[in-house]
């Protein structure tokens, strides 16, 4: 198994730790990687404000569309 | 008011919510005439039992709450009636990956600061823009996204109405994940929409 991700791999991993549980080495990789990797963790943020912005969908009410 | 009708549920009221219920359904159901349908029942539904509505949420938000399970429901029965057919384009995602990755697995350029992005979820605005973001997705990518984070359900139960395996259906997600994150970094990250 290689040790380093690179930032495409480390992209699955970030998206599918976010739909199942990643196992002891793939979140050990990934701790890795992000702990060197601005861009991917700038990306997981991404991600995760993805799911609040999806949950929060259709937002707020207050002004009528026109 | 007739009988059935109930105290405190204005059916002019809940009229004006009918288009942007109905282009909720379309983003999911991808059918004008399932998500007419479904809209219909949502607003029968509300007028019937509109007891449930304490007043302690917007009255869209109860709506939409109702509109998910309809959407639920119209989804695993055209999953039994008439499956989505399968398009090996939509479970690909090498060609998105090769536009955002260089051949060294790095990026291209890297993901744009989003600053504050939390302030964005306070504008109707932001999500006009994710809705005509999510319109972009192909139609099972769409479908797969908004059941996993619009309606919260697990990925298991994806895969089963979706007739797909769990790694196709991963990969579904993280299309749209990469989709998303992109069409919104250029139509309202960039775009200075967060101003």
């Amino acid at each position: 198994m290689k040790l380093m991700l690179t930032c495409r791999e480390a992209s699955s991993l970030i998206s599918e730790g976010i739909d199942r549980d990643l196992g002891i080495a793939e979140r050990a990789r990934l701790r890795v990687h992000l702990a060197i990797c601005a861009a991917c963790t700038r990306m997981t943020r991404q991600f995760e404000f993805l799911r609040r912005a999806a949950r929060a969908y259709p937002g707020p009410d207050d002004e009528p569309r026109k | 008011m007739a009988a059935f009708m109930t105290p405190g549920i204005d059916p002019v009221e809940l009229q004006k919510h009918r288009p942007q219920l109905v282009r909720f359904a379309m983003l999911q159901l991808r059918n004008a005439t399932a998500a007419e349908d479904v809209v219909q029942e949502t607003l029968l539904a509300a007028l019937q039992s509109g007891a449930s509505f304490g007043g302690q949420s917007s009255v869209k938000t109860w709506l939409v709450g109702i509109l998910k399970h309809k959407i639920i429901d119209a989804i695993r029965k055209q999953s039994r009636e008439q499956p989505l057919e399968s398009g090996d384009e939509e479970t690909d995602i090498e060609d998105l990956q090769d536009a955002v990755y260089g051949a060294d697995g790095h990026f291209r350029e890297t993901p744009a600061d989003w600053g504050n992005p939390e302030a964005a979820l306070n504008q109707r605005k932001f999500f006009e823009v994710l809705e005509h973001c999510m319109e972009g997705l192909p139609k099972k990518t769409a479908r797969a996204f908004m059941m996993r984070e619009v309606m919260g359900l697990e990925t298991d139960e994806i895969c089963k109405e979706l007739a797909i395996t769990a790694s196709n259906c991963w990969v579904l997600l993280h299309r749209a994940r990469m989709a998303l994150r992109e069409c919104l970094e250029g139509r309202w990250f960039a775009a200075g929409g967060a101003r």
